[in-house]
């Protein structure tokens, strides 16, 4: 079973799977030199020479080890792997025949098609506005728009060709929101997430087996789309093997957020989530006055490492997730970073387990049950929704009446922020996911599929636990119930 | 006297949800809020034994049946 959607994910992985093995084998002196080499051979497999593939590779390395310490955002441009897509907008291809009805001449509002002696489509692209009716009406589909593929994936517009003289892909931190969708489409893989991997490494490393402190893992639920190949018990125990103590549902957080949700909405009478920290950072961005209007709970994540830290004093927590704005939310400080140490991503998660020889396959079966049903389908859109609508059921809040929208994707979020701020919203709570499909859809799960949502729900429905109530009610009796 | 119960994932699946339930109510009808603090943790090191349930470090296994007969050995006869 396949392991990785793209070719580019697979270099990536590579590489971080190196470089986590020099890391646990305290040779990180050589990585710079030796992994260039190992995995660049002889001969180009990607780029015009191996000169060039390995000068890439150091760049990834360079990532992987933590990236540019001056640059505060967690995703970066690799500016020589990007390979400078064109950027002309709407043209005419070959594929136009010089037809005789020039409906792409009728539908362009601003003049901008013109004919040659052979009845070819041009485009004064003075005069055009990319609005792509002209291409629509092509019963030949000859008119193409070219757009860059990272351009194209990031819906908020925050990345542009630096200039005409430097022509890579320039991200725009005031903007970027991390969501890591260009990470995830650049074809070249010129776009890439800084990687903690090398801290996980260390915590475990410097735990000397559990024994100066414990290490635990907190994996998001959308983990059970994820590592198909293998069980998910199998994945536990993987994770254990690494040198973690104990995995725990970030689900269980999720759970406890719910309920803890349900009652600041129903006391304030309209919330926006604050689970997906991409949406957050674009509220943020885009709509300070709504601000205050984001729910006050930490993030699933963040609400479940502060639960361990207060019951086992001295734990070190690593969230493992598909989420690369996860990482930024750490890297941001406080409050997320008070409750965890590191995130990692699912590709790291892979890259950690090669790194260490682990082949899930050939493992026991280990057990991962914390959550209920509802904190387990926070990892899909519209599950959040679901959660609060149980939470304030098992509240006994009848008073309350819930009108949620689900907002799947940063674009459905953009809309319902807008109509929010206008007072025009009919809703008054916003789940906001800025990946399409909810956290199964983040930049740092392996696979993408149909099937994710699906695996999500099931998984849901394996929670011994039924009531969100059952499963934060362990919870209760540490020292956060006084 | 703190008393904690494992709340890991395979203690849970062994009842520790029962446990911590039936732990809080024998408490308070006993009235020895002042002198037992519940609290959790998860995972002792010791799954195959759980539901696991420390008294003042001293580790017990202990499942939702015994834990009534659990709470008059072990708690309420100690703390008095």
């Amino acid at each position: 079973m396949r392991k990785f959607d793209t070719k580019i994910q697979y270099l990536k992985y590579k590489v971080l799977r190196e470089v986590a093995r020099y890391g646990f084998e305290d040779n990180l002196d050589a990585a710079y030199y030796e992994i260039p080499k190992l995995i660049v051979k002889e001969k180009p497999t990607m780029r015009c020479c191996i000169y060039k593939e390995r000068a890439i590779v150091e760049e990834r390395i360079k990532l992987a080890m933590g990236g540019d310490k001056k640059n505060p955002n967690v995703i970066e441009v690799i500016e020589i792997a990007c390979d400078e897509c064109p950027v002309s907008g709407h043209v005419v291809t070959e594929s136009c025949r010089g037809c005789l009805a020039h409906r792409c001449e009728d539908v362009c509002r601003r003049g901008a098609i013109t004919f040659d002696e052979q009845q070819k489509a041009h485009i004064d692209k003075s005069k055009c506005v990319e609005c792509g009716q002209c291409a629509k009406v092509c019963p030949y589909s000859a008119i193409i728009n070219q757009k860059r593929p990272c351009e194209k994936a990031c819906k908020i517009k925050a990345i542009s060709m630096s200039s005409e003289e430097h022509r890579a892909a320039h991200i725009d931190n005031e903007k970027c929101i991390s969501c890591g969708a260009c990470v995830y489409q650049c074809p070249f893989g010129a776009i890439v997430d800084k990687s903690f991997i090398l801290d996980a490494v260390n915590l475990i490393k410097g735990s000397h087996e559990n024994q100066d402190y414990k290490v635990y893992a907190v994996v998001a639920p959308s983990v059970s789309s994820q590592f198909s190949y293998a069980k998910l018990g199998q994945v536990i125990t993987g994770i254990q093997r690494l040198g973690f103590y104990h995995v725990i549902e970030a689900a269980l957080g999720a759970d406890m957020v719910a309920y803890k949700e349900a009652a600041e909405l129903a006391e304030k009478g309209f919330l926006t989530s604050s689970c997906c920290p991409a949406f957050v950072s674009y509220i943020k961005k885009n709509f300070p006055t709504m601000v205050d209007k984001i729910s006050h709970n930490l993030s699933p994540a963040a609400e479940i490492g502060r639960y361990i830290k207060e019951t086992t004093p001295g734990a070190k927590v690593v969230f493992i997730g598909p989420c690369t704005a996860k990482k930024m939310e750490f890297k941001e400080g406080e409050p997320a970073s008070r409750y965890i140490d590191c995130t990692l991503t699912f590709e790291e998660l892979q890259a950690l387990f090669d790194s260490r020889n682990i082949d899930l396959t050939t493992l026991e079966e280990g057990v991962l049950d914390n959550a209920s049903y509802y904190g387990r389908i926070f990892a899909r859109s519209g599950g959040l929704s679901d959660a609060v609508v149980e939470a304030l059921k098992e509240q006994n809040n009848e008073d309350f009446k819930l009108n949620a929208i689900a907002c799947d994707g940063i674009e459905a979020c953009k809309a319902a922020l807008l109509r929010a701020s206008k007072n025009v919203l009919p809703n008054n709570f916003i789940e906001g996911m800025a990946c399409t499909g909810g956290c199964i859809g983040g930049a740092g799960c392996l696979t993408h599929g149909e099937k994710n949502k699906a695996d999500v729900d099931k998984y849901g429905k394996q929670a011994m636990e039924k009531t969100i109530l059952d499963a934060i009610s362990v919870t209760d009796v540490g020292p956060e119930a006084e | 006297m703190k008393v904690i119960i494992c709340i890991g994932s395979s203690c849970h699946l062994k009842g520790s949800r029962q446990v911590v339930e039936k732990l809080q109510a024998l408490v308070k009808e006993n009235h020895l809020e002042d002198k037992v603090e519940l609290g959790g943790t998860f995972c002792m090191g010791d799954c195959v034994n759980g539901v696991n349930v420390t008294v003042d470090g001293e580790k017990h296994s202990v499942s939702p049946d015994t834990t009534e007969e659990f709470f008059q050995k072990e708690i309420l006869a100690k703390v008095q």
